[in-house]
């Protein structure tokens, strides 16, 4: 398995939408590859006759009943929001420059 | 110090329904303790996050006048009990323990918390823990690192390690954990305490705000096998607001560790685990656990030894799908519904706002995982990482079913050594890891697991944990030998383990 270079780290934290510094990057990148290179050993345990398990018990959609049931007002849905107007959640600009 | 703090939550129980003592009491004297050796991030065992005096004292009242009026909700009505900050509660703050979430008070409480409850026990406050439940150590917490009330310079484990340390230190009679790869059986080790990871689907799982969907599960944590047995068929059963969890009535727990107590396991067939001993476990810890496996066979059980062969893959298949649930879990904290919101000069966007918020609020724990887990998930990736351990973790579930075809339990120590210094392990996420090996297994294969404390290791006097495994659903099992070897062992010590750790008398 390959070794992730400062700069992929840099991009992974993009994609996680993580602002990382250069001390950050400097910290973490050689930490993930440590990592990767131990988890990295499980490669070829398993043959091409195993089915994967994604969960312990096998699940199933479960539908509740077309009932009316209470559920939070818009207060208690906006208690914890970091800005809210005219009960809606205030978030900051959405489109970017280009758009 | 008042000596109702040294009983277990059964005698307190006990000590309601005689009238000997009230709930208001009970709570008062252990909101007590809290302020004599709780203290902060800076000293003292700092096992809570909040603590909900007036809330508690009120419930506590509530639960003593309907004991007056001749009405008891449940055996526990009007025991305190604390509970971990990951789940939500109601009017009372949930961190996580993460600052993406300071000050969030959820406007719902968890299933489980809503049983506790209704149930009428008080809750003390929330615990301490490692950031989104990430870590084994308790020391990922952004507000600073509970410490083992056995030696306040080590670790209490983790990442509960607060509902372990407030158990330890007598803070609280309960509480409550959630153990995604150990996180209650771990801590219960290094700590001297009861911890138990019950069967995966077998306690609801709404309102845990998710580390690791298909991993994580709440439990009991506790200072006997019995007190955890009641807690657990308390916050057992079947809950429609979770598509996890398995209908099925909740099994008899605490007969079978009244059962258990006395001490017969004859026909019991019990199987070692190979694969979680020898080099690199620490010798005391060895020692100990070979002190209760001869036990168990003094106590009338088969011992064999049980090979499981991919249970060496455990650590890295574990390593691999937790940070891919994580990193889709944790995309929630994106600064626009809840939580923190970090906002950069100018006019930034929802995005820039997003990665400022998540870089300042998230730890660099958090930030680990993430970032290995949205590198397994990505393209070209995916099949090389997620998949291949989603196949490893097929082959761990066949090693459990096959050993459990010959035996009826498998035992292991629960932690490859006991408390280690704090910030011994902070740089080195790998050796942090390796702390929950033997834990990690029954994670993956929905199992349930129990740690019973086996004694004090003889290099560092410091508590080592019995785990015992079954078959899901079969979780009486754990009761009936937890409680057979701490009624033995605690014949053989002349009395509770933690009657030997110190009283922490006179402040910190």
């Amino acid at each position: 398995m390959s070794q992730l270079s400062r700069d992929e780290v840099a991009h992974l934290a993009d994609l996680a939408r993580i602002d990382l510094d250069d001390a950050e990057l400097d910290h973490l990148a050689p930490q993930l590859n440590v990592i990767l290179e131990a988890v990295a050993s499980i490669s070829g345990v398993a043959g091409d006759d195993v089915p994967p398990t994604s969960h312990p018990v096998p699940l199933t959609n479960v539908f509740r009943e077309d009932v009316v049931v209470p559920g939070l007002t818009a207060e208690q849905a906006l208690s914890g929001a970091p800005e809210a107007e005219e009960q809606r959640f205030r978030v900051p600009r959405i489109l970017g420059d280009e758009q | 110090m008042s000596e109702l703090i040294r009983k277990t939550a059964a005698e307190l129980a006990d000590a309601l329904a005689a009238g000997e003592t009230t709930s208001v009491e009970l709570t008062q004297v252990h909101l007590d303790r809290i302020a004599a050796v709780d203290g902060d991030a800076e000293a003292g065992v700092h096992a809570f996050l909040h603590v909900d005096a007036e809330g508690a004292l009120v419930q506590a009242a509530e639960s003593d006048a309907r004991r007056a009026a001749g009405e008891t909700r449940h055996l526990l009505d009007g025991v305190p009990i604390a509970v971990k900050d990951v789940l939500t509660t109601q009017g009372l703050p949930t961190t996580c323990g993460s600052k993406i979430l300071e000050g969030w008070v959820p406007p719902y409480d968890a299933t489980v918390v809503r049983k506790i409850k209704a149930a009428g026990l008080p809750i003390l406050g929330k615990t301490n823990m490692d950031e989104f439940a990430m870590g084994s150590s308790t020391e990922h917490s952004a507000y600073g690192p509970t410490r083992n009330p056995w030696d306040q310079t080590r670790i209490p484990g983790g990442s509960g390690g607060g509902s372990a340390a407030a158990v330890a230190a007598f803070e609280a009679p309960l509480a409550l954990g959630t153990d995604t790869g150990g996180s209650i059986r771990q801590p219960g080790a290094v700590t001297g305490t009861v911890g138990v990871k019950p069967t995966y689907g077998g306690v609801s799982r709404y309102g845990l705000v998710a580390l690791a969907n298909s991993l994580d599960q709440v439990g009991p944590v506790t200072r006997t096998v019995l007190d955890s047995a009641l807690l657990h068929e308390l916050i057992g059963g079947h809950d429609p607001l979770d598509s996890t969890s398995v209908d099925v009535p909740v099994g008899a727990y605490v007969e079978a560790a009244r059962q258990g107590a006395t001490g017969d396991l004859s026909g019991l067939r019990v199987g070692v685990i190979k694969e979680l001993a020898g080099d690199g476990w620490q010798p005391g810890v060895m020692q100990r656990f070979a002190e209760t496996v001869d036990l168990l066979k003094e106590l009338g059980a088969e011992v064999t030894e049980v090979s499981c062969p991919t249970f060496v893959h455990a650590m890295a298949t574990y390593y691999l799908i937790l940070p891919a649930e994580c990193s889709s879990n944790l995309a929630k904290f994106d600064a626009m519904r809840y939580g923190l919101r970090v906002v950069p000069d100018g006019d930034p966007s929802a995005e820039a706002v997003m990665k400022a918020t998540r870089d300042a609020g998230f730890g660099d724990e958090v930030k680990r995982r993430i970032m290995i887990g949205t590198y397994a998930l990505s393209s070209g990736y995916y099949d090389a990482y997620y998949g291949t351990a989603q196949k490893v973790r097929t082959l761990i579930s066949r090693d459990f079913a096959a050993a459990f075809e010959s035996v009826d339990v498998l035992v292991s120590p629960t932690s490859p050594t006991t408390a280690f210094p704090l910030g011994e392990k902070l740089d080195d996420p790998l050796a942090m890891y390796l702390q929950d090996l033997a834990t990690i297994p029954a994670n993956l294969a929905g199992v349930p697991g129990i740690s019973v404390p086996a004694g004090l290791a003889e290099e560092d006097g410091l508590p080592v944990g019995f785990q015992v495994l079954a078959p899901a659903l079969a979780d009486d099992r754990l009761y009936r030998v937890g409680a057979a070897v701490e009624a033995a062992l605690t014949s053989r010590w002349g009395g509770p383990i933690l009657a030997k750790a110190p009283t922490l008398e006179g402040g910190r």
